[in-house]
């Protein structure tokens, strides 16, 4: 059996689409869907003449993005053509950044086991206009939609400092939050929004001897789970490659293969013989943007406190777990709801579970985010002070949630209309006791303190109570006239 | 007279082009191209040394849009100019590799 030593080496090529209503470079409006090829203009359709004219928010969203990732940005930046022969980007370049990026060098953290992060490192982020889409359909040609043609995407271009596929699923989530926390793009990978390709091969020993495989860049993610599971996969299968060739960089060329979704393996697409000469030049017709102090201040101020910031806070300032951080935080909507509910005075962890426990399940079952069920901030606030107060049960609680969900009345009025209100009055539950130890007189000697059956009678007392009572008594008021009158 | 260009360099451009050039061909452009390099190569006389490269032929920067959507073509009128369609769609040779990169 070998001695093997080896490490997996994991760089990111991730492509982000940006929120903006319109396309980088032309007034026609971005979207998912639309019948195909009806949001074009001649000039995402490459037509011989047409001057394309840059969309500023997409750059101010790509700054705002890239400050988020620790970037340096650049004052000056400007536009080049990216040579590319291929029915997606009909004026045969797609218009990039090659030598002056808007933004370089920065990081981004993710956490790892034991509540640790690792910054991993990110080489460069700059703006791009993605392609329109082919689909193979049967039959002797392939079909192309250019709705998407034109649309601004962040590239961002991490090194090599990943290790495994749950690192690679935690940046992805990571980056997710925080795109989605600028407001800069709705990040679904499902639909496209976000695209990533790991870049993947191993270091390592066998027996003593130093080896590296060739890498291979992974496509068709689209999923958290496709993207960790193909990392892991394709890990594994270099490995195994290597164990029977024993050929590897240098003797190998660099390939892509494709992530079989269905069978979860990576497969064979092409190898990549020599690099690609894509003869980037400045691009005429778009003049460089230079970044001033007024306007660079002016984008800073519109950063938002981010999300595993936030998420920190969470566990150390209201001493939530690490879960119920990241459940909370995993949506900037529902993170600043928590932080206005604690604001109005409500218990962090109380309000934690109504909001992670009971809304989010409503919030599914209603199909909207939790945020969207229209519940006050400030009521839920006052829900739990209800229950520190003990004016109700947590049960009860639970149950107001969801009328809150359909009436804006205040929670105390609706805890009266449903008769949910406890009974925390001792005089009147002292009555109630009374009563109860007139009807049962066997149990009560049973439950005198010393008594062998002392707990499973006080329990059939309690019951008693509840049932008197229909269950609003305060189980913590009986339970002490109980301790008090059986002593 | 060797030329700036051969044979193989020819031919590897004209690959990135998507030109198909007959051996005739790839010698004429090995000459006609490797003239235009010659020429071009003048320039190198220039001491560059003290002069910033420049992104731009003119003096403009910051050119944008507001992000405000504008009526599109319609989809007939997008599609009129391709040599194949099926109403909805551009239609293309089948795409056996796809390369797409963007």
């Amino acid at each position: 059996m070998a001695n093997i030593k080896y490490k997996t080496l994991i760089g990111l090529e991730i492509h982000v689409q940006l929120k903006t209503k319109t396309k980088m470079f032309c007034s026609c409006p971005t979207g998912f869907g639309g019948e195909a090829n009806t949001r074009v203009c001649p000039v995402c359709l490459g037509m011989p003449g047409v001057l394309p004219v840059m969309n500023k928010k997409a750059y101010e969203f790509s700054v705002l993005a890239a400050l988020a990732l620790n970037c340096n940005i650049a004052r000056f930046t400007k536009w080049d053509r990216k040579s590319y022969y291929y029915p997606d980007l009909p004026k045969n370049y797609q218009i990039s950044q090659y030598d002056l990026p808007m933004s370089e060098n920065g990081y981004i953290e993710i956490p790892t086991d034991g509540g640790e992060t690792k910054k991993v490192r990110i080489l460069r982020a700059h703006l791009e206009e993605d392609a329109g889409k082919n689909s193979h359909a049967t039959g002797n040609y392939s079909q192309v939609d250019l709705n998407r043609a034109g649309t601004p995407l962040l590239e961002i271009v991490t090194e090599p400092d990943l290790r495994n596929g749950r690192e690679v699923r935690s940046l992805a989530q990571q980056l997710q939050r925080i795109v989605r926390y600028l407001g800069v793009s709705e990040a679904d990978m499902q639909k496209g929004h976000m695209r990533f390709e790991p870049n993947i091969n191993l270091v390592g020993e066998i027996d003593g001897k130093e080896f590296k495989t060739a890498i291979a860049e992974i496509k068709n993610l689209n999923s958290f789970r496709a993207l960790e599971r193909s990392v892991d996969y394709e890990t594994n299968r270099q490995l195994e490659e290597y164990l029977e060739t024993r050929k590897g960089m240098g003797q190998v060329p660099k390939t892509t293969r494709g992530w079989d979704a269905d069978r979860e393996i990576t497969v064979h697409q092409r190898s990549k013989e020599a690099a690609n000469d894509y003869r980037y030049f400045p691009d005429p017709d778009l003049v460089p943007v230079v970044l001033d102090d007024a306007w660079f201040e002016q984008i800073k101020s519109r950063m938002v406190e981010l999300p595993l910031a936030k998420e920190r806070k969470f566990i150390s300032k209201y001493g939530l777990s690490e879960y119920d951080a990241g459940v909370l935080t995993s949506e900037r909507s529902m993170a600043e709801y928590f932080e206005e509910a604690i604001e109005a005075g409500g218990d962090a962890k109380r309000v934690c579970n109504f909001i992670t426990q009971t809304g989010l399940k409503l919030a599914n079952e209603a199909g909207k985010s939790f945020v969207d069920l229209g519940i006050e901030a400030k009521k839920l606030a006052k829900l739990s002070q209800m229950v520190s107060d003990g004016d109700i049960n947590a049960s009860a609680a639970t149950s107001l949630i969801s009328k809150m969900v359909e009436s804006d009345e205040d929670p105390m009025v609706l805890a009266e209309k449903f008769n949910l209100i406890q009974k925390s009055d001792t005089a009147e539950l002292e009555a109630i006791v009374e009563q109860v130890f007139a009807e049962n007189p066997q149990a009560v000697e049973d439950a005198r303190a010393g008594s062998k059956k002392e707990k499973k009678s006080r329990g059939f007392l309690m019951g008693q109570v509840m049932q008197k009572t229909k269950g609003q008594a305060n189980p913590k008021v009986v339970s002490g006239i109980l301790a008090k009158k059986l002593s | 007279m060797t030329k700036k260009l051969d044979y193989d360099e020819v031919r590897e451009v004209a690959l990135l082009a998507r030109l198909e050039l007959c051996d005739n061909e790839v010698e004429e452009f090995a000459t006609q191209l490797s003239s235009i390099l010659e020429y071009i190569e003048k320039l190198d006389e220039l001491d560059t040394d003290d002069v910033e490269p420049l992104a731009h032929s003119l003096p403009i920067k910051n050119v944008f849009r507001e992000d405000i959507p504008r009526e599109c073509l319609s989809r007939d009128e997008a599609l009129s100019n391709a040599p194949d369609t099926d109403g909805e769609f551009f239609i293309v040779p089948k795409i056996l590799d796809d390369n797409s990169n963007a």
